[in-house]
């Protein structure tokens, strides 16, 4: 995402040395996501001021899915873990994201068996993934009657205090080894000429860390941080499947109160005006990250688009 | 899957020349990473463990399941789950996620190479908005575009149909493709399609045989990648398909779980079932995919 803006520089200097491919070899491209994304974008718009119960007639409507939606402390709560969500999950695959990658970036033995492993997470279906963990964290059946540590053999998916953890626990294992092939790919960019130099100086493991490797991923932090920020509104297969949002309301982030909302309430305006909140919050944070970036790199870049 | 001929062409991922001697610190003379490794041991039992448990679950019979340790191994394993699962049209399922991801896929490719080409090679307002359009597009959530996309859909007639699946599912591929291919495409040198020009050839010459024999590897990489997540995705599935003869092989483990509630082997049995081509797909081609993929969203 970053490195987007020397495009618009390499490609002027360009115009002058020979006339390049004409428009037309976006268009295709264009077409498909002008149709299915930009034009259902309007209409989800479009649709949060109408009521429709899916399958009749659409009425407009004014404001009135809107006054519900935002009175309704369902919304703000399924907000409210939606923030937690992104909160925490991130807070938990950043880090682990980031040593990881710098590890499995040098040589370590089992190299090949250890890529396997690592990265299998990345083959599962959200689906299978929610599926496997129901079964796992099963205080009958799974894995803490089995290992015989009572702490662990609890109904983790019942408890509204601990869903969320879970959840998040669950998000990471799925999603971390995603992360840390992006830092890994990040890290084995630096220039090793730096750290000879920091090793020159003196600097051990710890100082070459912070003073080398850190400053470097700046640009892969943020494709990365986006990539989780933006993708944590899309969890909704994996909670979906694994809480369905419950016990109560303790794990319906905003997605799935837009999916129960619209496809089992049938109040299609009332989902709509939810999914222009996700839209908003989605560039609203994509903007953020861009921003902590610095201006010139990317943020005009999105800013002006 | 839509790459499987290619994956057999050995991986020589632009990549891998990029990038120097894997480093980070463990130069000659430098004492092993003791904190490092123990965290990396410790998050390798962290992503074993559930998968160990899935497949010896899945081998436990009923009896079996109740019984005995749920971590131990069974002592009489079985492949009865598996036979139940693939009586239960389970090929079905399996040719339809053949089909909406061959479909979604290829398509996704060839306009997003297209795009990629024009958006690096090109310039004029055209091509530089469509490019910073398709960057919105990673910005935004797109999943929340779903209502209106079942309303064309059912409008279109295609709901329940395979193509309601594949349609949206290029869509929504094209912006993180013509991301990362225009990242690799960058790497060309100007100066072969500077003398392609010169020789009289036009881009559409220079975009099939110059820059798509060069990208190869690149193509190979988004196509895995927007295949896994074709060939994962849930939630195009359950709301635009709805009778089993559309369903794909992540909503029949849903609907797995519903059939077998009691049978959570079964249940397992299905998750492994399902995971299995893919597993068979990233051992074969590992290398390109990893080292595709870190360049593809490191540069």
């Amino acid at each position: 995402m970053a490195s987007i803006t020397s495009t618009s520089r390499r490609t002027q200097s360009r115009r002058s040395l020979s006339k390049g491919p004409s428009g037309w070899l976006v268009a295709p491209a264009l077409v498909f996501f002008l149709v299915f994304a930009v034009i259902p974008l309007a209409g989800v718009l479009f649709l949060s001021f109408t009521s429709w119960d899916g399958l009749g007639e659409i009425r407009l409507d004014g404001v009135g899915s809107w006054a519900s939606v935002l009175t309704d402390p369902v919304t703000g709560n399924a907000m409210l873990v939606t923030a937690k969500i992104i909160v925490f999950s991130f807070i938990v695959q950043a880090p682990i994201s980031l040593l990881l990658g710098v590890f499995t970036s040098g040589a370590q033995k089992y190299r090949a068996a250890l890529a396997v492993l690592y990265f299998l997470p990345l083959l599962l279906s959200s689906a299978a993934v929610a599926i496997a963990f129901k079964a796992l964290l099963d205080p009958n059946f799974g894995m803490g009657p089995g290992l015989g540590i009572p702490a662990l053999a609890q109904d983790w998916l019942g408890n509204s205090d601990l869903v969320l953890f879970v959840v998040v626990f669950v998000i990471a294992w799925q999603f971390v080894p995603f992360h840390t092939l992006i830092y890994q790919g990040g890290v084995r960019q630096i220039p090793a000429s730096l750290y000879e130099a920091a090793q020159i100086d003196g600097a051990g493991r710890v100082k070459q860390f912070f003073h080398v490797t850190l400053p470097q991923l700046k640009y892969t932090m943020i494709t990365s941080s986006t990539l989780m920020v933006v993708g944590s509104l899309a969890y909704f297969d994996l909670v979906f499947v694994l809480t369905a949002g419950g016990p109560g309301y303790s794990t319906r982030l905003l997605p799935l109160h837009m999916y129960l909302t619209g496809f089992k309430a049938n109040d299609m305006g009332a989902a709509s005006a939810l999914g222009v909140i996700l839209v908003v919050i989605g560039l609203v944070l994509a903007l953020f990250l861009q921003r902590l970036g610095g201006r010139n790199r990317s943020a005009s870049q999105l800013e002006g688009a | 899957m839509a790459s499987t001929t290619e994956l057999a062409v050995p991986p020589v991922a632009p990549a891998t020349r990029r990038q120097p001697a894997p480093r980070g610190g463990k130069g000659p003379g430098r004492r092993p990473n003791l904190i490092g490794s123990l965290g990396g041991w410790i998050w390798l039992a962290v992503i074993i463990l559930p998968v160990y448990y899935v497949i010896i679950t899945s081998l436990k019979d009923q009896a079996g399941f109740f019984t005995t340790n749920p971590m131990m191994p069974p002592t009489e394993p079985t492949l009865d789950n598996y036979k139940l699962v693939l009586e239960k049209d389970f090929a079905k399922y399996f040719a339809n996620s053949l089909i909406v991801t061959a479909g979604s896929v290829i398509p996704a490719l060839l306009v997003s190479f297209m795009a990629a080409y024009a958006i690096v090679r090109g310039s004029g307002w055209f091509i530089t908005s469509t490019s910073k359009l398709f960057l919105l597009g990673l910005a935004i959530p797109l999943h929340a575009t779903i209502i209106p996309i079942y309303w064309m859909i059912t409008r279109a007639h295609m709901y329940d149909t395979l193509l309601a699946l594949i349609l949206p599912s290029i869509a929504f591929a094209i912006p993180i493709s013509v991301l990362i291919l225009s990242n690799f495409m960058r790497d060309v040198p100007n100066e072969l399609f500077e003398s392609m020009r010169l020789d009289g050839c036009s881009d559409w010459t220079m975009m099939w045989r110059l820059a798509l024999p060069l990208m190869r590897p690149a193509v190979v990489t988004v196509g895995i990648y927007n295949a896994l997540h074709v060939w994962n995705g849930f939630l195009f599935p359950l709301i635009l398909t709805q009778s089993p003869s559309t369903r794909v092989l992540p909503l029949s483990l849903w609907t797995f779980q519903d059939e077998f509630t009691a049978n959570i082997p079964a249940v397992l049995a299905s998750v492994v079932l399902a995971t299995l081509p893919l597993l068979v797909l990233y051992v074969m081609a590992r290398r390109q995919l990893l080292s595709g993929l870190t360049a593809g969203f490191s540069k």
